[in-house]
């Protein structure tokens, strides 16, 4: 089995600790003069995504994790599994809710997102940063209101809910960012 | 192609501060009237401490080709010097170590060193004090001094005994404080307790802009320093601190050539048993001490990390031209 020691330590390093695949944030070197050199580490938990401390001694080894990410296009959902394909292979990928978590609800079919394979199978599943999505529900709001203040709840197609401006409507397509949940802008069709 | 890193990695502004620190240390002993000595970066005989690994080099001179190694430290060739008569020295040199990057660390870095002969450990510590503050006066004031002992520090800060191992209140106090890691880290490795439990819990509540002169080290991290006279528990050795950060060690220097053959016999057998590269004893270093090493104290301070507190900067590489990665 492929192990890393110490001395490669770095960010975006994939490991096994406690059995879990987890990737290295930051790396540090930390001797005393006259004693020991350590390795200390924040890691993130690639399964649970908590962000962890680790001490070792320097020259220890680590188990590496095979862990890799890859573009894979969204193909759709059989009410279990999300399933996924590779664009350039054809092959597919099913991920179930745990590795779907979060991403599901911006999963728009033959949208590119990131799918993290450990062992080959989906760990987790980063949506695009930015998605384009319809209205399927908001309050109709005042007519003439283009101020934009305070915005409304709107649900998209794929159930997502985020504020929107008063003045954006039903069947609207909308850019949101993925990464904080944000209305961007409306998009002309 | 990413363009090639050939600047420093250093303002000019440093280089400039570095050059001013190097001429008040000068003046400072120049004025004490230490000599400043070179010994060579190149040696044929290197340290036996298993925590430095060390850069080995080959040189061709048939028909007795040698290896030569780069020093980790001046110590052995200007105790050399002192047991030759030359009286106090000082020395502004390069030390290397391998494997040591980090922050804090470049496998090559500046070291000055200094012996007092006739000093005792205290008299050391009071002119480290003075040399430290002078230097970074008035950009970092030291706001006060704090000379404690090892164990009463590690004691305040964690209520454990740092001289006595006692398993079970070491891993309770692990437990305590979230660093349940450190049981299996360390197990039942006394020292390894103690660098980690220092490096982790104790360095970080030294309080700022206050020189930490830390003393009497447990006896087994003696290095190369004597044994207290009056208490076999502690070692006359100490460090310094300020913001955290170590910027020297010193120590009542060992004289006793056995003692030191025992040393050297016992971490000769430490590196057989974690695998490291073996070395041999410093004979040259063993004659000196055996005509006598008269009564000195000596020390070592990392230049780097002194213009690193000056321009509150937490990388090394920002205070050298070149580190290991652009070197």
């Amino acid at each position: 089995m492929a192990t890393y020691s110490t001395n490669e330590f770095k960010a975006g390093l994939k490991i096994m600790i406690d059995a879990d695949p987890c990737a290295i944030i930051e790396n540090e070197f930390v001797k005393p003069g006259k004693g020991q050199a350590f390795s200390r580490v924040r890691i993130r938990n690639l399964k649970t995504g908590r962000v962890i401390e680790r001490t070792y001694k320097s020259g220890e080894s680590v188990e590496s994790a095979d862990v890799m990410d890859m573009e894979m296009q969204y193909l759709y959902n059989d009410g279990e599994f999300w399933h996924f394909m590779v664009p350039d292979t054809y092959e597919q990928y099913q991920a179930d809710k745990t590795a779907v978590s979060e991403a599901m609800k911006w999963l728009k079919d033959q949208d590119i997102c990131t799918m993290t394979l450990w062992n080959d199978s989906p760990l987790t599943i980063v949506p695009p940063n930015f998605v384009e999505l319809s209205i399927t529900d908001t309050d109709p709001g005042l007519k003439g209101d283009t101020s934009g203040g305070g915005g409304k709840p709107a649900t998209l197609e794929t159930g997502a809910v985020v504020r929107v401006p008063l003045f954006v409507q039903i069947g609207e397509v909308i850019k949101v960012d993925t990464r904080n949940g944000e209305y961007v802008s409306r998009v002309k069709s | 192609m990413t363009a090639i890193e050939w600047r420093p990695s250093c303002e000019i502004t440093q280089l400039k501060q570095r050059a001013q620190m190097l001429a008040a240390i000068r003046q400072f002993f120049a004025d004490k009237k230490v000599l400043e000595v070179e010994t060579p970066l190149l040696c044929q005989a290197t340290g036996t401490d298993p925590e430095l690994d060390f850069f080995k080099s080959n040189y061709h001179f048939p028909p007795n080709n040698k290896i030569l190694y780069l020093q980790t430290s001046p110590e052995f060739a200007m105790k050399r010097l002192l047991a030759s008569g030359c009286g106090s020295i000082y020395q502004i040199c390069k030390a290397f170590r391998n494997g040591e990057q980090g922050r804090y660390h470049n496998p090559e870095f500046t070291l000055l060193e200094w012996y007092r002969v006739g000093f005792d450990l205290h008299q050391l510590m009071a002119e480290v004090a003075e040399l430290i503050s002078e230097l970074l006066t008035p950009t970092l004031a030291i706001k006060s001094i704090q000379k404690i002992s090892y164990q009463d520090l590690f004691f305040q800060i964690t209520g454990l005994n740092a001289l006595e191992f006692c398993a079970k209140s070491y891993q309770a106090y692990a437990l305590e404080e979230g660093i349940s890691e450190a049981i299996a880290l360390c197990e039942n490795d006394h020292n390894l307790w103690c660098d980690y439990i220092f490096s982790f819990k104790i360095q970080p509540t030294l309080v700022n802009n206050t020189l930490y002169l830390i003393h009497s080290y447990p006896a087994s991290q003696a290095s190369l320093a004597r044994i207290n006279s009056d208490n076999f528990a502690v070692a006359d050795r100490f460090e310094v601190f300020i913001n955290g950060v170590e910027l020297g060690n010193g120590f009542f220097e060992l004289a006793d050539v056995t003692e030191q053959q025992q040393r050297f016999e016992k971490e000769i057998q430490a590196r057989v048993n974690k695998k490291l590269p073996s070395v041999k004893k410093d004979q040259r270093f063993l004659a000196a001490l055996k005509v006598g090493l008269p009564n000195c104290c000596g020390v070592a301070v990392g230049i780097d990390r002194l213009l690193m507190l000056l321009s509150a900067s937490d990388d090394i590489a920002s205070v050298l031209a070149f580190p290991v990665d652009r070197a």
